[in-house]
């Protein structure tokens, strides 16, 4: 009588499953990648020279800015409430928008092709960073905020409908059945069915993008769409090194605030 | 029972079933109707105050498809040049994640709880992670052009100090959820620190580490397109110039390609994690 072949054949040492099984296609990748790490780093444009004179550049621009120069906070405040009015505008109209585009992008109810059509919006909101997209607002309205309200409505789509759009292909679909069932029209099903199991998160998406858009309203403004950042952007140009530190700090502050309080507001919905 | 009996029923029946039945209590429903009146009255203030000129509103779409118009056909004649920036900016993004997350190990070590040496390491750890996060890419980008200079290295810096506070807030987070159990039972064999963190922490923070690396990567790939506006390389240069001279057709070239570039990481780091994960 034979041994039984199992136990015989399995090694002593038992080490886990490659994720590439051919040890020449893992060897072979892991050179590529290293040769790739090597090479790129090796042929970096690197002016030891430049940097060395670098580090005195930034060592004037902080000594510069040290201590923050506060004088002028009537114009501190006056950006960071254009820059409050940017948020909360682009934060409304994003979510207005996002709705509809989230049950377009739903693929538990929506058709094929209004499926399609809603991923590609998400898609395109999502994929350009927003200092892009404030550019190119800039140029077709101008300078000032509406440039910037209108970037963040779609930085707020990209985010706000995407979410939304898989909280909505999450749904107990029993409500809705049971409403198609009883004939009701599609709007009801909607506003009955759907609405209610989506809310909660629709209102903490919101706020949090609220407190997003506020710390991206910071940054577009240095592209010249209004709030803050174009007070920042002001600073830099005009080597008021001291304004810009005063600037930052109360940006910082301002962020570290808004997350404390949207945090709250989101532990309570 | 009869009817009279449901209507006569005792009073903590009643109220556990009431007849009329609420979703919210009056209070919560008040609450709900004052967050709304806040939140309309915020809305009020802003539209009413904002120094925007209102018929700029109305032209807005016509200036938007103005601009679309000027934008159409795009113009492939520096196809050539804007991939090979393209290229330089995918390297931005490379470069800076793998230099971060090296960085963001130690102080992901040290500012979770369960892993620093003493209090004054853990508010270190901490420091660092904050600075770096709440310091916007473009901001760290505008320093380290003035001290590297124009060009890539000032991008790889700006991205790698950003991404820092990140990866290490979410690797901290991680440790601090881990199972204490693997790390006692190597601490009651006598194993050194250095075994308990090789052998008890590394492999069970492994799949959140990888999973933070990419999704890193992915947001890296998105921030790095926008450094050139400010002189620290990749692709943001080449659509700035085509911008300001009015090439509105190559900087639809530019813009679409971004597009690909993004869809492509995306696909990529889809890819990466169910491999990986």
């Amino acid at each position: 009588m034979s041994a039984p072949a199992g136990p015989a054949a399995l090694p002593d040492r038992w080490s886990k499953p490659r994720m590439i099984r051919n040890p020449v296609l893992r060897w072979a990748l892991w050179l590529v990648v290293a040769a790739y790490i090597v090479g790129t780093i090796a042929t970096l444009p690197i002016d030891w020279t430049r940097v060395s004179e670098g580090f005195s550049r930034a060592a004037r621009i902080f000594g510069g800015s040290i201590p923050p120069n506060f004088e002028r906070s009537g114009l501190l405040v006056d950006g960071f409430l254009e820059s409050l009015k940017i948020a909360v505008l682009a934060s409304f109209g994003g979510v207005l928008i996002s709705v509809p585009a989230a049950f377009m992008a739903a693929r538990n109810i929506a058709p094929l092709p209004v499926f399609y059509l809603g991923r590609a919006l998400i898609i395109v909101a999502r994929s350009f960073h927003p200092v892009i997209v404030a550019i190119l607002f800039v140029k077709a309205v101008g300078f000032g905020p509406l440039a910037g309200v209108l970037t963040l409505i779609v930085y707020s789509i990209g985010f706000v409908a995407k979410m939304l759009a898989e909280r909505i292909e999450e749904i107990d679909f029993g409500q809705v059945e049971a409403l198609r069932a009883t004939g009701a029209p599609y709007l009801s099903v909607l506003f009955y069915a759907i609405f209610p199991q989506i809310l909660p998160r629709l209102i903490g998406l919101s706020i949090y993008q609220l407190d997003s858009n506020l710390r991206a309203s910071a940054m577009i403004g240095i592209v010249g769409a209004g709030g803050i950042g174009a007070t920042l952007a002001n600073a830099f140009g005009r080597y008021d090194y001291d304004f810009a530190l005063a600037i930052t700090i109360v940006i910082v502050g301002a962020i570290l605030v808004s997350e404390a309080i949207s945090g709250q507001i989101r532990k309570r919905i | 029972m009869t009817e009279q009996d449901l209507t006569t029923r005792p009073a903590p029946l009643r109220e556990a079933f009431p007849e009329d039945w609420h979703r919210y209590t009056p209070r919560q429903q008040m609450a709900r109707y004052l967050g709304l009146l806040f939140a309309a009255l915020v809305i009020g203030w802003s539209i009413t105050s904002i120094d925007v000129i209102w018929e700029w509103v109305w032209d807005a779409p016509v200036q938007m498809a103005d601009l679309f118009g000027r934008m159409v056909p795009p113009d492939t004649t520096n196809l050539g040049t804007i991939l090979l920036v393209l290229w330089e900016t995918v390297n931005i993004a490379t470069i800076a994640t793998l230099f971060a997350v090296l960085i963001s190990l130690p102080v992901a070590w040290l500012a979770a709880q369960n892993t620093t040496p003493n209090r004054a390491t853990l508010w270190l750890g901490r420091i660092i992670l904050v600075s770096s996060r709440s310091i916007n890419t473009i901001i760290w980008a505008l320093l380290f052009v003035a001290i590297f200079g124009p060009g890539i290295v000032a991008g790889i810096a700006a991205i790698m100090l950003r991404s820092v506070g990140f990866v290490g807030k979410l690797l901290g987070e991680a440790i601090e959820e881990i199972d204490p159990r693997p790390v006692e039972a190597l601490q009651a064999t006598g194993a050194s620190r250095t075994k308990v963190i090789l052998y008890a922490i590394v492999p069970q923070v492994m799949p959140t580490f990888w999973a933070v690396a990419i999704l890193r990567w992915d947001i890296n790939l998105r921030e790095s397109t926008v450094l050139g506006l400010v002189g620290a390389g990749g692709i943001g240069l080449i659509l700035q110039s085509a911008i300001d001279t009015f090439k509105w057709q190559e900087a639809a070239t530019v813009l679409l390609c971004i597009l690909g570039l993004v869809l492509l990481g995306e696909i990529v780091s889809a890819w990466l994690r169910r491999r990986i994960l």
